[in-house]
């Protein structure tokens, strides 16, 4: 083998944490008294990836683009940045999983994306750019600091291409909110946005309770039980006086 | 330095359905034989258990059951003259890893091909005339028939449980059914799933519309079942959370709810998992297959000899081994010579989402199974006079719809803003009263000169292989047939109350960030004559008759229905011809 292919080899391995130790099956089903991959819980406490400036931002915009509503939460106290934060800071953040390597050319609409920026990469210098956009055309004012209607406004027109950044793209920028946010209201809370189920109390859908044999046949009627996560459910535990 | 392992009689690359179904059948007449897959073990209890399975964002977003692009990805481009790019996160498709492959998270919607699509070229050209297909459409016979194949057929579907209405019993129509399917020698062993309120709603709406709607035939048990292998399977619980997921609950035909419990415990049979296959050895002759190499996670290589390799990788994978391996002689498109590569197509599927009175229409989106609902079958293959309307091809179509998971099925009505308060309020309105089928229109796409796959001279995979290169654009062909069947589909719809339907065309060109399905097909088809097939009609290589290859990557082009039920079917004629015919005289099995 190449030593040039076996470094991208051994990089690749590292890089893997589970499920990757190759093994002979013989004679016997394999097997193990424990999950081979358990779900990772996003556990509360500080940022971990972005700083309180970015944070601050992202607050703001999460709540833009999923407002709060006097019946459900917005996206804010839904824990959407929580789980943008959690979740750059992790595989998805650094591309783990993607096909990275070169030459990255810019092809039509229809061959992908082929961005060299990692989603953390894009993340970090947008929000970067989006307040230095604010500061210099709102009175010195960072985005966190404008008010909703001014926000929205500015969010309109990074929509609409009509405002650009300078060291990175911010329409695409828009469109990873557009897919991140809302994956942070529905996703399971333990991924640390979609807190106490709010998104999924707003539309009615109950999670992961996996059996609906006995509601197949029951046309037209709302299902009437409230979703359970996959860390379960804090009111099923009797909390009896 | 590669460490040679013992010879086996077999060797086998790639233990997903196939895989599977061939290792079961050549252990069972004694051989001995080995597995190499390229991803992990999977199991039920241990992977996928129903305390965490149901995760959208892990499974379904993040796709942790798939193959990761950062392992090896393709290229692509619409047209020859285009430099194609690497796909670098999946979109159109999305490729299987691990044992048990797709079989692990389909829907497992399990159709027959009908029996005018193994013989296409001929039935078209008797029934329309030569002239009435597009000039560059390049579709083939299979070599096989729908006759041969239905013992093959049925024992899917019966190692399945598979749960459905037979339409046709030795020619005789049954109520019900699917009038439309070729005869089969028996019922489905299993009765159709329970209905969800819309899918209900829209067979009777079909039904007064004059068509023969009937249940989507279904690997998601309907009741407990016990295959012939001795191996058991639960009832479905409609849990949402099938396709794109494991099923925790052993209620989804699977190779490891069907066939692997029975195959590991046969002591002639090992496999081997986290092991990637890089090369179909030859020998100097390049008309005999010596085994193959592959490359473990700890980046040790090793040699495999065997006697007989039988290729049951994804489709586009089965394609770069041969090619990688120089066997058979690579399509070129200009010159319209070779056959690796060659007829390579997708599907051509489009949605209709209708928006219902939200105070008068509850459906309970998340109660559902990856294959459920009502389906109409008039608009598939040649069931229906295409001479008015200027195209060839269908599909099927149906109100299917498998989940109301939030993050993928909160539609909203078009010319919605897509963030805001606005936003919010239509995904609020509409969760329980929206249809969004899913593959709703689930058309053909048939085969043509300069849709191919060949290597890129660009990109490299992590062992600095060459990238498989797709070249693929949609013809007028398929757009004309999507347009006629999304429009039929959508009158269904309309006669169901909905106040708003919205039309989703499938438009060119083919774009590789919109997921279709993930039936990929040809490359390395079957057929009668080797100047137009790399395989003959067992599936058995025609340049290096001790080398089998497996799946959709075998067919001509595609048909209007999900794959796996032909795939399976071929898979266990081809194990067939092996045992019957191939053991006794090794060698090729048909004299081109």
């Amino acid at each position: 083998m190449q030593r040039r292919t076996f470094l991208t080899l051994a990089a690749w391995f590292v890089g893997t944490t589970s499920l990757t130790h190759a093994t002979v099956i013989h004679n016997h089903v394999p097997w193990a008294p424990r999950p081979n991959s358990p779900p990772e819980m996003v556990r509360p406490g500080p940022w971990q990836f972005f700083t309180l400036d970015e944070a601050r931002a992202m607050e703001a915009i999460v709540d833009r683009i999923i407002p709060p509503d006097p019946e459900t939460p917005g996206g804010k106290i839904a824990g959407c940045a929580v789980f943008i934060d959690r979740q750059l800071k992790g595989p998805y953040g650094s591309n783990q999983n993607l096909y990275t390597l070169g030459p990255h050319t810019h092809g039509t609409k229809e061959q992908g994306p082929q961005s060299a920026l990692t989603h953390a990469e894009l993340y970090r210098k947008a929000l970067a750019a989006l307040d230095k956009h604010c500061k210099s055309t709102q009175g010195g004012k960072s985005f966190a600091e404008l008010d909703a209607d001014a926000q929205d406004d500015v969010l309109r027109k990074i929509e609409s291409g009509e405002i650009k950044f300078e060291a990175v793209d911010a329409k695409g920028f828009f469109s990873a909110l557009l897919k991140d946010v809302p994956e942070g209201f529905f996703s399971d809370p333990i991924h640390g946005g979609n807190i106490d189920m709010v998104g999924w109390k707003m539309i009615g859908f109950p999670g992961i309770r996996y059996d609906y044999r006995d509601w197949v046949g029951r046309h037209n009627e709302r299902y009437p039980h409230p979703p359970v996560s996959i860390a379960g459910r804090a009111d099923w535990t009797p909390a009896k006086s | 330095m590669a460490r040679k392992l013992p010879r086996k009689d077999v060797v086998i690359i790639g233990l997903g359905w196939t895989g599977s179904i061939m290792a079961y059948e050549l252990a069972d007449a004694g051989l001995d034989v080995i597995a190499i897959e390229r991803g992990p073990w999977r199991n039920t209890a241990t992977d996928y258990p129903p305390g965490y399975a149901a995760d959208e964002l892990r499974y379904r977003i993040r796709h942790e059951l798939f193959l990761s692009p950062s392992q090896t990805t393709f290229t692509f481009r619409n047209k020859m003259s285009e430099t194609a790019l690497p796909i670098r996160t999946w979109g159109a498709f999305m490729p299987p890893n691990g044992v048990g492959g797709g079989g692990v998270h389909w829907n497992a919607e399990t159709w027959r091909f009908l029996p005018s699509d193994f013989v296409l070229k001929t039935h078209l050209t008797q029934r329309y005339g030569a002239g009435f297909l597009p000039e560059d459409m390049t579709v083939q016979d299979w070599g096989v028939t729908y006759d041969e194949l239905e013992p093959h057929y049925d024992r899917f579907e019966y190692l399945c449980g598979t749960s459905g209405q037979a339409g046709n019993i030795k020619g005789t129509i049954m109520e019900g059914g699917n009038p439309f399917e070729g005869p089969r020698s028996r019922a489905y062993p299993n009765p159709p799933q329970d209905q969800p309120f819309g899918h209900t709603l829209f067979g009777k709406a079909a039904r007064e519309l004059g068509y023969k709607p009937f249940p989507q035939p279904s690997g998601n048990m309907s009741r407990p079942y016990q295959n012939p292998l001795g191996v058991r399977l639960g009832p479905c619980t409609y849990c949402g959370f099938c396709e794109w997921f494991g099923c925790g609950n052993y209620s989804k035909a699977s190779p490891q709810t069907t066939i692997l419990p029975a195959l590991v415990r046969k002591p002639n049979f090992t496999a081997r998992d986290n092991s990637e296959v890089t090369r179909i050895n030859v020998d100097g002759s390049g008309k005999r297959a010596t085994g193959v190499s592959f490359v473990d996670t700890a980046g040790d290589e090793w040699e495999q000899p065997a006697d007989l390799v039988v290729l049951s990788a994804y489709t586009i994978f089965n394609v770069q081994l041969l090619l990688l391996s120089g066997i058979g002689k690579a399509y070129d498109p200009a010159a319209n010579t070779g056959v690796v590569g060659r007829n390579f197509t997708h599907q051509t599927i489009s949605d209709v989402v209708s928006f219902f009175d939200p105070a008068k229409f509850v459906f309970n989106p998340f109660i559902a199974s990856g294959a459920i609902g009502m389906c109409i079958d008039e608009f598939n293959g040649d069931n229906f006079d295409h001479g008015p309307h200027g195209f060839v091809g269908g599909g099927y179509m149906g109100h299917v719809q498998t989940n109301g998971r939030p993050i993928e099925t909160t539609p909203v009505p078009p010319g919605t803003p897509s963030w805001g308060a606005a936003w919010k309020k239509a995904v609020k309105e509409n969760y329980q009263s929206a249809i969004k089928p899913g593959t709703g229109v689930h058309g053909s796409m048939y085969s043509y000169r300069d849709v191919y796959l060949d290597l890129d001279p660009t990109y490299k995979d992590r062992f600095n292989r060459p990238l498989v290169r797709i070249t693929m654009d949609f013809h007028d062909n398929e757009i004309k047939q999507n347009k006629f069947l999304t429009d039929k589909f959508a009158e269904i719809f309309q006669a169901m109350g909905a106040k708003q339907v919205h039309k989703e065309y499938r438009k060119a060109p083919y774009d590789i960030t919109k997921y279709q399905t993930t039936h990929l097909c040809g490359g390395a088809i079957m057929g009668t004559d080797p100047n137009t097939s790399a395989l003959n009609r067992y599936l058995q290589s025609w340049d290096v008759p001790n080398l089998f290859v497996l799946g959709a990557s075998a067919f001509p082009q595609n048909a209007g229905y999900n794959p796996t039920g032909t795939v399976a079917a071929l898979a266990y004629w081809a194990a067939d011809a092996i045992r019957s015919n191939y053991l006794k005289n090794p060698g090729q099995l048909i004299n081109a």
